[in-house]
């Protein structure tokens, strides 16, 4: 539990010093998201790596725990609304039917085009 | 005992245990009355949260940076929840890889839409300079969002408050919105979820299904990636 919880704070580590080092404009943990990756496909090819959090169900049993209670950690910083009660009482009703709009007009836009792409893909395999 | 009952409650309100217990108190609360209701879209964990922690703060008169001071031990595993995403990734490689041209499409498609329809909504709706530049990386996780927000010079707090909103307002539409359009691919269902709503959106995909959980996750972390390109893109053409 510790040594995979480690390991996963050691991704997103080695990420963080990355992304600063070569001035990528992208956050850390999603390079510690392709590191870990990365890992455990190593663990697959090399059973030598396959020990401690790298174990079959080591780290991906600390992930699981964290990912079910994703929700929890979005309440910090959205409590933050506390501090502009004054703007939105100014734009509040503007900003939240704009951002209704755009978010529902985003959905649509990406789950369409999802399955525009597969289908086209899949009559492409039907043809050949 | 003291003296004075309001010594207790200066401790207390002082401390980073207090606001920490709070958090998660309401949290397991709020999450419990969500598995009751069968994860109803309106019953969201985060906005019935926020709202209740938020009322306990303004009656307490507690500032939000004292709030925070314990709080910040959830906010900082954000990163790491960020990691943990290699792991549904790993386990769904196989659906991963079959999907791979339709995600990077809609994955193009749908950041720029993201972003160009905030923009525009938000300067027809007469918005502030200053507000528009907090709202346009709304789609991102939260402290990517803060970073982008940032490098505009714009309110990395408001961005981070624009982020769960956007974030909460995705997770309360996505299930009836795809039902009542007749989408019923959970590929495609969590994959705008993620993109459209970061990590809310992936948290609600992963209540509703495993598979769209991941396709979630995975659309959250590729947006992450695209937004922070194309934001300053879209800011420097629209906004004049």
């Amino acid at each position: 539990m510790i040594a995979s919880f480690g390991l996963i704070l050691l991704c997103q580590l080695v990420g963080e010093m990355f992304v600063r080092a070569v001035r990528l404009p992208m956050p850390g943990p999603v390079i510690g998201l392709v590191l870990l990756l990365l890992l455990l496909f190593a663990r697959d090819r090399f059973a030598l790596l396959a020990r401690g959090p790298l174990r079959a169900e080591g780290v991906a049993h600390a992930s699981r725990g964290m990912l079910a209670n994703l929700s929890l950690l979005f309440i910090p910083a959205g409590v933050g609304v506390v501090q502009k009660l004054d703007l939105l009482a100014e734009h509040g009703v503007a900003i939240m039917i704009i951002l209704a709009i755009s978010v529902a007009v985003t959905l649509l836009a990406t789950a369409a085009t999802f399955l525009a792409v597969s289908r086209l893909m899949a009559r492409g395999r039907e043809q050949s | 005992m003291s003296d004075n009952p309001f010594s207790l409650w200066v401790y207390l309100s002082q401390s980073p245990l207090l606001w920490l217990t709070v958090t998660l108190m309401v949290y397991a609360t709020v999450d419990a009355v969500s598995l009751a209701t069968h994860r109803h879209p309106l019953a969201n964990p985060v906005l019935h949260s926020i709202w209740i922690v938020g009322l306990f703060l303004l009656l307490t008169g507690t500032p939000y940076s004292t709030y925070f001071a314990g709080a910040q031990f959830v906010h900082f595993l954000l990163g790491p929840a960020t990691v943990a995403l290699a792991i549904p990734l790993y386990e769904n490689r196989k659906m991963v890889v079959v999907a791979i041209l339709p995600m990077l499409v809609a994955l193009v498609v749908g950041s720029i839409v993201a972003i160009v329809s905030i923009v525009v909504l938000a300067q027809l709706a007469g918005l502030p300079h200053a507000v528009i530049l907090s709202l346009a990386p709304k789609s991102v996780t939260a402290g990517v969002a803060m970073g982008i927000a940032e490098s505009l010079g714009a309110d990395p707090s408001l961005a981070a408050v624009a982020v769960v909103l956007t974030g909460i307002i995705g997770a309360i539409i996505v299930t009836p919105l795809m039902n009542g359009t007749g989408i019923a691919d959970f590929r495609a269902r969590g994959f705008a979820a993620g993109l459209a709503a970061h990590g809310i959106g992936t948290a609600r995909a992963f209540q509703v299904d495993a598979l769209a959980g991941v396709f979630s996750g995975i659309a959250m972390g590729l947006n992450a990636l695209v937004t922070s390109l194309l934001v300053p893109l879209a800011i420097m053409l629209l906004l004049r």
